[in-house]
This record gives structure tokens, C-alpha cells and sequence, in this order.
């Protein structure tokens, strides 16, 4: 069984390998949208550091969510998704297989170029320390809750918006823990609360999601 | 004293499938044992692809029951899904990997062992030796359709269920396959396909199902 | 009572049809009567005035989208644990009505709002949570248009609500936890008028109208889906006046 996990997670990895441009792609979608915002609201210091961790979390959020609708649709596409669910071991596996794949092309890169976007942002080193473990935490949900959108909307045309408008509500607790922790360690508060009713979201999260995008590939493959 | 009737391994019992708010098919029942080849034929759009589906668990039927070896699919899935190797309309396979790739990936995600040497061998056996090393959207269809014959060959699986197989082949590649098909079912395997094109099996086993709906009428069907 | 005698779609479409005039006619009654006393029963409120007075179509039509979307989830769950035809069709028969009173919920919110801090939206904890619960009823009716086969879009729906639902505390609770992190930037709505004896009748009555409106409602378009899947069988034929 563990074997059948690493045999997706490797398969994914191999397959992303091939594809290289697909992450570079949704890292520099994260580059652009951050730098936007300067642009679009001006550059004082003191207000950038303001609003940097919303827009960082924002940013990362949106860059992530335009990479999950390819989680699957390939495979979908050319029959190998519908010969994966025909393995003996558990769909599940396959489920948490692709999303940890996703995470580790698509989410990583997000965390190791958070720090320079931060100090574009002047934000503080302890912010940007915190930017990153709440991006840690964070950009997994994404990627367990999208695969469950993702298999919801296996096939479908529009399937890559409509993908985002299924997610994205979903999703707003982790922003708001998130955002609200590097807030908090900004304003002297603290990033402890925020950060732990992050953490409990990803538990929470991860013992729901699964199931849930499992049976939904049934459904969508029937 | 071998039982001359033994239990059908693969059975269907008063299945009812609709797609569409249209009924494909009901009271559906038949049987398979080793060395048994099912033959499901009718126009498109009449259920064949529907049918299969069902059979591999990938649909649930409106009614009735697939049984593999006594026990309803859905409960033995693990067990069936080792026996078991489906051939869609889809390759199953990757453009990205090599047709060994391919295959090396598909063994690991069946559970199985992969032995390269073995591996080589049937995709020689089919007329794939030159194309080793070429990612898969190099090669044109008939060849990519053999790579995922190749995968159903190294699944050692007893039941092959086949969606029209012979689509896009080459007469060689028919007389291949149907070679194939026939070595399986000598084996005791048992082979459930659909096709448009008649098949050239002679000694073997051969149950026709028809699937279609008469003018004015829903035709229940039945094995022959 | 025989359950699976109604859960057949042709009995049930009886049944609803019988219901339909007693809960639209007591949830009109009722109405009469909630607006009666919210509107002039209900003392004025010593700091907020008139104006309060939408609360009384602001809070039924918040609790009823909240409610609906659980009795929608809780539908779907039975749909897919029973793969019944019946509880899939209650799920989506629901959906626009709460979608509906959610709107109007996010609606009277600001015409409160308006007056009191002079602003047509506030982001407060209700109106947020008020408009992430819109969000996800829009992301299930859009889900469920974007599928063609029937039974794939009734069960994608109903495993969608599944997860919705189990998110939803979560949302609210994190709605609330930003607002009081937030708290010197943004006032709030949600600071209801202390409750006389009679604003409190009014509230309940309001809401019983709003809970028979939904009924009366979600079965008129059970009625009409059911129609329309069925289509087919001799009964709705029959009963529309074709030959078989």
C-alpha cells in the first residue's frame, strides 16, 4: 500500500520532470501578481508592509489554484487516471499520492521565493520567517482541497474556473490564519494562535478532503 | 473428476444500466468461465463502452449485480482488480515516458514486480523493438495502442476486458492481437470485447451478446 | 408510514402537491402577522430607531440559508448513502431558495447598515460569513449546470455540500476570529438591538414564515424536477395528457 503511494508520487514527480515549464509558469504567475500590487496602490514603505502578507498570501493562493486543475486532467485524458483507479490498492492513495506531488512542485517553489517577494514587501526578517511556515502549512490544504475540486470537475469545460469558485471559499480560513499570524507578528501580538488554528485546519483538512476527492473520482470517472 | 460446469468465475445478474436519462439495457444476466470469450456487438451509442464499464466497476449499474468468483465487485475490489485488466478507448498510457516507462509505472501502480527483461520481450513480441527508447507521442497510434497491449500482457491478469481492441490497428496488428487474444483464452483466460469488426477466433469458446434497441421496443438482452 | 412507499418519486409528487397550498398559505399567515408586530407591535429601539427594524427579515432569511445549506448536505449524504433518487432531487430543489434568502440576507444587511454607519457594506462577521455562504452556494448551482449526466451532478453536488458543510463552522468561526483581531478598523451589524418580549415574537414569527415559504417552495420545484426526470414513465404521461 505504502508502495502504491510512492509509485504515484514518483510517477507525478517524473511526469512534472518532463513538463518543466508547467511550475515555472505558476511561480512566475506569483512573482507578477505580487509586484501588481505596489503598482497598483503606490509604494510607500509603511503601507506596503501593511497590506505584504494579505497580498503574499493572496498571491501564493491564486498561483497555486492555477496549477490544480492540471492535477489530473491529463491523466484524465489520455485513460491512465481511470487505469490508476483500477489498481487494487485504495483510491485514496492515489487521492493524497497527487496531492502531495502537487505540493512538492507547485507549493515549494512558492515557499523558497516568498522571502525575496517579503522584502519587496519590507517586511520585517520575523514576518518573512513566519510568511513562509504559514505558506508551509497553508499550500498543502490548497493542495488536498483541490484535488477534491479537481475530481470534482474531471472533464468539465470551464473545468480550471470553475475549479477556483469551488475552492476559494473553502479556502478562506487558511488566509485568514495565515495572513493573521505574520500580522500578528508584526503588530507584537504573536503568531502562535494563528498559527495553531492553521495547523488544526490542515488536520482537519487532510482527515476530510481525501475521502471526499476519492469518491468523487468514482463519480466523475463513471 | 473436473466438474464440466464449473461456477462462472465472472457473472452479471439482472443488470440495468441508463446513461442519459436513456435505458441502455435491462435484466442483463450472463456467466464466464476460463477459456470463455464474450463477444459484445450492437450500433454505437447502444451501450456496448457502458457495458464494459460496469463490468470493470468504473460505472455502477441502475440495477442488478457483477460478481466476480460469487462476490458483488464492489465489495471484492482489491481481490477482482488483480485479475482483472481493462483496455478502454484510452491508451492508459503516457506521451511523456517510453513505451518501458510506461510500462514500468503501470506494474508498480498494479502491485506488481516489474522485470525489465520481460517487459522487453513483449513489447518485441509486438513489434515495438525500435521504438524503445522514443517517448510515446512519437509514435503513431497503432504503436501506442500496441504499448498498452503490452501493459494487459504483462498484467497476468485472468479476465481482459477490451474495448473494440482492433480499432486503428493494421491487418498485421488484427492478425497480432487476435493471436493474442486466442493464446489467452487456450490459457483458461477469459477475454470480454466489443467490437465492429468480425473476429477471426477459430477454436475458441464464443458467446455473442447483442445490445441494441429494436424501433417501438426495449429489447431486454441475453447471451446467447 | 411506509418510507419507501414515498420515497418513490410518483407518490411523493402527490403528497408534495397536497402540502403545497397548507404551507404557502400558513407561511403567508404568518407573515401577515411577523410583519404586524415587527413592524408595529415592537417597540422602537432606544439607540438604533426605526431602521432596526429589518432585522426582521435580515435574521430569518440568515438563519434559513444557513439551515437550508445543512438540509441540503444532509439530503445529498442520504442520496449517496441509500443511491435513491428522491433525496438527490429535495438537495437540488433547496439550493436556489437558500441561495435566494442568503441574498436577501446579505441585503437587508447593508439597507441596515446604511443608516446606522453610513456605509452600504461593512465587513463585519455576519455579513463576511453572510457572503462566503453565498459564495458556496453559487459554486454548488454552478457545479451542477456545469455537468450534463444527471446522476454525476447529482452526486458531484451532494460530496461538494459534504465538504462545504464540514468547512462552513470552520468559515464561521474564522470569520469571527478575524473580525476581533480587526476589531478597532470595522464596526458591526451584528450588534442586534436588545430583545424586548415582542421583537422576539416578531423574530419567531418571521422565521416560521420563512421556514414555510422554503417548504412550500422546495416542493413546488421538487414537483416540477420530478416531472421533468421522470418524463418518461407512463405516470407523468398520463398525467400530462400524452399518449403513451
Amino acid at each position: 500500500m505504502g508502495s502504491y503511494f510512492l509509485n504515484v508520487l514518483r510517477r507525478d514527480l517524473t511526469l512534472a520532470a518532463r513538463r518543466r515549464s508547467d511550475w515555472l509558469t505558476a511561480l512566475f504567475f506569483f512573482i507578477m501578481v505580487s509586484s501588481l500590487f505596489p503598482l497598483g496602490i503606490g509604494p510607500e514603505p509603511e503601507l506596503l508592509q501593511r497590506i505584504g502578507p494579505g497580498v503574499l498570501w493572496v498571491a501564493a493562493t491564486l498561483a497555486s489554484l492555477l496549477s490544480l486543475s492540471r492535477l489530473c486532467d491529463g491523466d484524465h485524458r489520455d485513460g491512465s487516471l481511470e487505469q490508476m483507479v483500477l489498481s487494487p490498492a485504495p483510491t485514496v492513495l492515489l487521492v493524497l499520492g497527487k496531492a502531495m506531488a502537487h505540493w512538492l512542485v507547485y507549493g515549494i517553489p512558492l515557499l523558497l521565493m516568498a522571502p525575496v517577494l517579503g522584502i519587496q514587501f519590507n517586511l520585517p526578517w520575523d514576518a518573512i520567517a513566519v510568511l513562509v511556515f504559514s505558506l508551509a502549512l497553508g499550500t498543502p490544504i490548497l493542495s488536498i482541497l483541490g484535488a477534491a475540486g479537481a475530481a470534482l470537475t474531471l472533464g468539465l469545460r470551464g473545468g480550471g474556473v470553475l475549479l477556483t469558485l469551488l475552492i476559494l471559499p473553502l479556502y478562506t480560513p487558511a488566509l485568514i490564519f495565515g495572513a493573521g499570524a505574520v500580522d500578528g507578528v508584526m503588530a507584537g501580538t504573536g503568531a502562535e494562535a494563528n498559527l495553531s488554528l492553521l495547523g488544526a485546519f490542515l488536520l482537519v483538512s487532510f482527515l476530510v478532503a481525501p475521502w471526499i476527492a476519492s469518491a468523487s473520482m468514482r463519480v466523475s470517472l463513471e | 473428476m473436473t466438474d464440466p460446469f464449473p461456477p462462472p468465475l465472472l457473472s452479471v445478474h439482472d443488470l440495468a444500466c441508463e446513461r442519459s436519462e436513456r435505458l441502455l439495457f435491462t435484466c442483463m444476466n450472463f456467466g464466464l468461465t476460463g477459456g470463455q470469450l464474450l463477444l459484445v456487438q450492437g450500433g454505437n451509442g447502444q451501450g456496448k463502452t457502458s457495458l464494459l464499464r460496469l463490468l470493470t466497476g468504473l460505472g455502477q449499474p441502475d440495477a442488478g449485480e457483477v460478481r466476480w468468483r460469487g462476490e458483488p465487485v464492489a465489495r471484492c475490489r482489491d481481490v477482482y482488480y488483480r485479475e482483472m485488466a481493462y483496455l478502454g478507448h484510452a491508451n492508459g498510457i503516457k506521451d511523456e515516458f517510453n513505451p518501458l516507462e510506461n510500462l514500468r509505472f503501470n506494474a508498480g501502480l498494479h502491485g506488481q514486480a516489474f522485470k525489465p527483461d520481460q517487459a522487453v520481450a513483449t513489447l518485441q513480441r509486438l513489434g515495438l523493438s525500435r521504438c524503445l527508447d522514443l517517448p510515446c507521442r512519437a509514435l503513431s497510434f497503432g504503436q501506442r495502442r500496441r504499448v498498452a497491449l503490452s501493459a494487459l500482457l504483462l498484467a497476468g491478469a485472468s479476465l481482459w476486458i477490451l474495448d473494440e481492441p482492433l480499432t486503428g490497428l493494421d491487418t498485421h496488428a488484427v492478425a497480432l492481437v487476435e493471436g493474442l487474444i486466442r493464446d489467452h483464452l487456450h490459457a483458461g483466460g477469459m477475454v470480454v470485447a466489443t467490437t465492429h469488426q468480425a473476429m477471426n477466433l477459430a477454436d475458441v469458446s464464443v458467446q455473442q451478446l447483442l445490445i441494441g434497441e429494436a424501433p417501438k421496443q426495449r429489447a431486454a438482452a441475453q447471451a446467447h | 408510514m411506509n418510507f419507501y412507499h414515498y420515497a418513490s418519486p410518483s407518490t411523493f409528487y402527490g403528497l408534495a402537491g397536497r402540502a403545497i397550498p397548507w404551507a404557502a398559505w400558513m407561511a403567508g399567515v404568518l407573515a401577515v402577522l411577523g410583519l404586524y408586530v415587527s413592524f408595529f407591535v415592537a417597540p422602537t429601539d432606544f439607540q438604533q430607531g426605526e431602521a432596526y427594524r429589518i432585522i426582521f427579515i435580515h435574521v430569518p432569511a440568515a438563519w434559513m440559508g444557513m439551515l437550508i445549506y445543512l438540509a441540503m448536505a444532509l439530503w445529498g449524504a442520504v442520496g449517496l448513502a441509500f443511491n435513491a433518487r428522491l433525496p438527490f432531487i429535495m438537495m437540488r430543489a433547496l439550493a436556489p431558495t437558500g441561495a435566494i434568502l442568503t441574498f436577501v440576507a446579505l441585503w437587508t444587511g447593508a439597507v441596515w447598515g446604511k443608516p446606522m454607519w453610513g456605509a452600504w457594506w461593512v465587513w463585519d462577521a455576519r455579513l463576511t460569513s453572510t457572503l462566503i455562504l453565498l459564495f458556496l452556494y453559487i459554486g454548488t448551482l454552478a457545479l451542477w449546470s456545469s455537468i450534463d449526466d444527471v446522476k454525476r451532478s447529482d452526486r458531484a453536488g451532494a460530496l461538494l455540500t459534504l465538504i462545504g458543510v464540514v468547512n462552513v463552522p470552520i468559515i464561521l468561526f474564522s470569520v469571527v476570529w478575524w473580525n476581533t483581531l480587526h476589531q478597532g478598523s470595522t464596526v458591526g451589524v451584528s450588534h442586534a438591538p436588545k430583545m424586548a418580549a415582542t421583537m422576539l415574537q416578531g423574530l419567531l414569527l418571521m422565521t416560521a414564515a420563512a421556514w414555510l415559504y422554503t417548504i412550500a417552495a422546495t416542493l413546488v420545484r421538487v414537483r416540477r424536477i420530478i416531472l421533468e426526470r421522470e418524463r418518461k414513465t407512463g405516470w407523468v404521461r398520463e398525467l400530462l395528457g400524452k399518449e403513451t
